[in-house]
């Protein structure tokens, strides 16, 4: 049962994972292994029933999100990324995202900061939408460096995520 | 020995039984009791045609009262009426302290009590009431022993208050079969209606509590992308305004319990009256035989309510926001719950949603009518069935680290089941024991979270600070309900905990609490426990027979299979003969057999799943 999710799904490793037919996949395997379809069998079988539903649902998360789904692949090449001890960062990136949270501090000064925040947040959605397009380029090409470049824009997209949230709280606070 | 019978493949071991199954809407103010009827799911009215059973408990010196003699008795006997108790469910003595509704609270060393005529009483008790007197309804009018239910709970329950009411459904004498959320259970009444497909939002505002749940229906499964709520708001509290409004308007203070009773009831009144109309008349006989009248009219009404609805829109924001859908993509907003017949919290919805919500199912009765539609498909009616119910946890889960603060486990909306492992270490040299403390809720620090267990694990060999491997494994089930173990690595030493205590009721105070009934009941409890081992070993044999038909021939070895077919052979020798002990040891002999075949059906069952699809691509 030591299939990588990928495999689970039956899907090529691959960055581009079609949406639609992941959901339907999952939702065929859950509807095979869900404890639901066990409440009649012995507590083993129900036991088995919750770990694989429980594997399938983690699956699921970890490909159906671009973020995830990097982190994941690179786990597959033993790149760990939530460590913090991993620190393959670009200056540049580093300074650019001290100056957005300063950004982010001034909008909540200003006179409408709900209309300001939107168009932060806009533009933090563009720069999520372009680290996530260069990711695909880096993982389609299996390489040694691209997957190093992966990895740096990978920790750039956890950055940005972070940064989305913090959005979303200021957002809910003013409301 | 006798032989075994073994039907040929493909034939099904027995002819198919229909099994009584019902869903058990267990509401703050109402409850009700449905069940599938020749494939319709229908609410079972009590002799007097009554399909509501109101939640109110009467403890009288040597007698019980539920329902609606219960909530007449409100008034003059209020301190041994218990209406509301769902609120106190899974709660500790501070919270409940802090919102008694007028009873005596008595701390104990486990749950808090309520004091009656009839002895202290938890809110557990006082609901398994509840549900012993829907039992009986449901078991009269389909003349036969329930095999199991489907108990809702709002979504937004806790742990504590979840096993809290599996406990009270435990005392009441019922197989839980699932606790299922209010808001997916009016999903699937209200989808397997309709037929829609798309992503919906509920909302439903019940007289204790308030859920939002954004689902995503398509094919039969129902997938929760996010839910959200206040488990402590609700009409409840409008009529708390209400009656605060009318003391202040006539001049008294509300400290007296009778008084107290006397507003609240009149104040429901006059908000369900506000429904068809501008104004009415209210009427409360205050102290002395005095008698105070005024009149309400929506204007006002609306002022007093306005904050409260207020209070259920940044959930609404919330839920969206996590379930990651706006405004625009949601198809339909369906409203459940008694108290979303209030117009201003249906003008306030329209405006929220930018379209008017759904009104025509009876906001009373779905809850009840999905979990008997799920309760019917779980007992095993419906073998062939596609629904799939998928649910999330609706609070983040986590665990104290160093300086008071919470590390997240597993993330609030994590659909469940789910399992999260994370690691920890040591912050003394030789350091030999680790305190677990697994805390609920979305804030940082300790103290701002609820507190769900504390347990140690010992006997980590000595080494310096930070070398330790502590790998803490959190389990969430199908019901929502959390189980956390915890195991150094290095040396193996392991430690579990079902998480239970804090604001829960012990195991063994449950087993008196049952002996006490059936001494009351003059039933036999060794009797009773027998019976219980003999239904589980029936269970056990229908459903390794059914899987040794279905797929015995295709993955076990003649040997394997003798080896099962002999601890088969045990069980019904020891469940027709033998004491309660004896077939309980006889299930586990059959469980360890059918271990590696239960493991190969999974498997099997996984890969026939995907069957389909084509694999071209790999390799």
């Amino acid at each position: 049962m030591d299939r990588n999710y990928f495999e689970l799904f039956a899907l090529p490793v691959s960055f581009d994972v079609d949406l639609s037919s992941l959901s339907q996949r999952y939702q065929d395997l859950q509807r095979s292994a869900h404890p639901d379809k066990f409440t009649n069998a012995t507590d083993r079988e129900r036991r088995i029933s919750m770990q694989q539903a429980s594997i399938i649902n983690e699956a699921y998360q970890a490909l159906k999100d671009p973020l995830k789904r990097a982190q994941y692949m690179l786990s597959l090449n033993n790149i760990d990324t939530n460590s913090e001890s991993n620190t393959v960062m670009d200056t540049a990136f580093l300074m650019q995202q001290m100056e957005l949270r300063e950004a982010l501090d001034d909008i909540m000064e200003v006179s409408e900061p709900l209309s300001a925040l939107e168009i932060f947040s806009a533009d933090i959605e563009t720069q999520i939408h372009n680290l996530i397009s260069q990711c695909q380029n880096c993982f389609s090409d299996n390489s040694q460096d691209s997957l190093k470049q992966a990895e740096g824009l990978t920790l750039q997209l956890q950055f940005l995520y972070r940064l989305r949230e913090e959005v979303e709280d200021r957002e809910e606070a003013l409301l | 020995m006798a032989l075994l019978q073994i039907s040929e493949p493909g034939e099904a071991t027995a002819p198919h039984q229909h099994r009584l199954a019902a869903g058990i809407d267990l509401g703050t103010t109402n409850s009700l009791v449905a069940t599938v009827k020749s494939g319709e799911a229908l609410t079972l009215a009590n002799e007097d045609g009554q399909h509501l059973l109101p939640s109110v408990v009467q403890y009288q010196k040597n007698n019980i009262v539920v329902g609606s003699a219960a909530q007449q008795a409100a008034a003059t006997d209020p301190h041994n009426t218990i209406s509301s108790v769902k609120r106190f469910m899974g709660r500790g003595i501070n919270d409940v302290k802090a919102d008694a509704h007028g009873y005596e609270f008595i701390e104990t060393e486990s749950v808090p009590r309520i004091r009656t005529v009839a002895g202290d009483v938890s809110a557990v008790e006082v609901s398994s009431q509840i549900l012993a007197n829907l039992k009986q309804r449901v078991e009269e009018s389909l003349g036969g022993e329930l095999q199991g239910v489907v108990i809702t709970v709002p979504a937004y329950f806790d742990d504590a208050q979840r096993q809290a009411t599996k406990d009270a459904a435990r005392l009441a004498g019922l197989n839980v079969l699932r606790l299922l959320n209010e808001p997916t259970a009016a999903a699937v009444a209200y989808g397997l209606d309709t037929g829609s497909e798309g992503v919906h939002a509920i909302y439903d505002l019940g007289g204790g509590t308030f859920d939002i749940s954004i689902l995503r229906l398509n094919r039969g499964v129902f997938e929760v992308l996010a839910t959200a709520g206040d488990s402590a708001l609700g009409g409840d509290d409008m009529d708390r305004s209400i009656a605060i409004w009318m003391a202040s308007e006539a001049g008294v203070e509300l400290d007296d319990a009778y008084l107290l009773r006397r507003m609240m009831n009149e104040a429901r009144r006059a908000k369900e009256a506000l429904t068809n109309a501008d104004s009415v008349d209210v009427s409360v006989e205050l102290a002395e035989g005095k008698q105070w009248t005024g009149s309400l009219n929506t204007e006002k009404f609306n002022e007093l309510v306005d904050g409260l609805i207020k209070k259920t829109l940044l959930p609404c924001r919330r839920a969206m926001r996590d379930a990651g859908v706006s405004i625009e993509e949601i198809n339909d907003v369906v409203m459940v719950g008694g108290s979303t017949r209030v117009p201003r919290v249906r003008e306030k919805i329209t405006d929220f949603f930018a379209k008017p919500p759904l009104v025509d199912i009876d906001p009373d009765k779905v809850v009840a009518v999905g979990a008997a539609i799920q309760a019917d498909a779980l007992v095993g009616n419906k073998p062939d069935d596609e629904m799939l119910l998928l649910d999330v946890n609706p609070l983040s889960l986590g665990i104290e680290t160093m300086g008071g603060l919470v590390e997240k486990v597993i993330p609030r909306n994590t659909t469940i089941p789910v399992a999260r492992a994370q690691e920890f270490t040591t912050f003394k040299d030789g350091q030999t024991a680790m305190a677990v403390h697994v805390l609920q809720g979305e804030r940082e620090l300790v103290d701002d979270c609820r507190s769900l267990a504390r347990f140690e694990l010992r006997d980590i060999p000595p080494m310096v600070a930070g070398a330790a491997r502590i790998l803490v494994t959190f389990q969430v089930d199908a019901d929502g309900l959390l189980e956390v173990t915890a195991k150094e690595q290095t040396s193996g030493v392991e430690a579990s905990v079902q998480v239970k205590p804090s604001y829960g009721l012990e195991d063994n105070e449950i087993e008196r609490m049952l002996r006490e009934n059936f001494e009351h009941a003059k039933d036999d409890v060794e009797a009773r426990k027998l019976r219980e081992q003999q239904v589980e070993a029936d269970r056990v044999l229908e459903a390794i027979n059914a899987a040794l038909v279905e797929d015995g021939d295709a993955l076990l070895n003649d040997e394997e299979r003798a080896t099962i077919v002999a601890s088969l052979e045990r069980l019904k020798q020891a469940r027709e003969n033998e004491s309660a002990p004896k077939i309980k040891y006889a299930i586990d002999v059959a469980d360890k057999a059918t271990a590696d075949f239960a493991a190969k059906r999974m498997d099997a069952s996984i890969n026939k799943a995907l069957s389909g699809h084509t694999l071209d691509e790999f390799e």
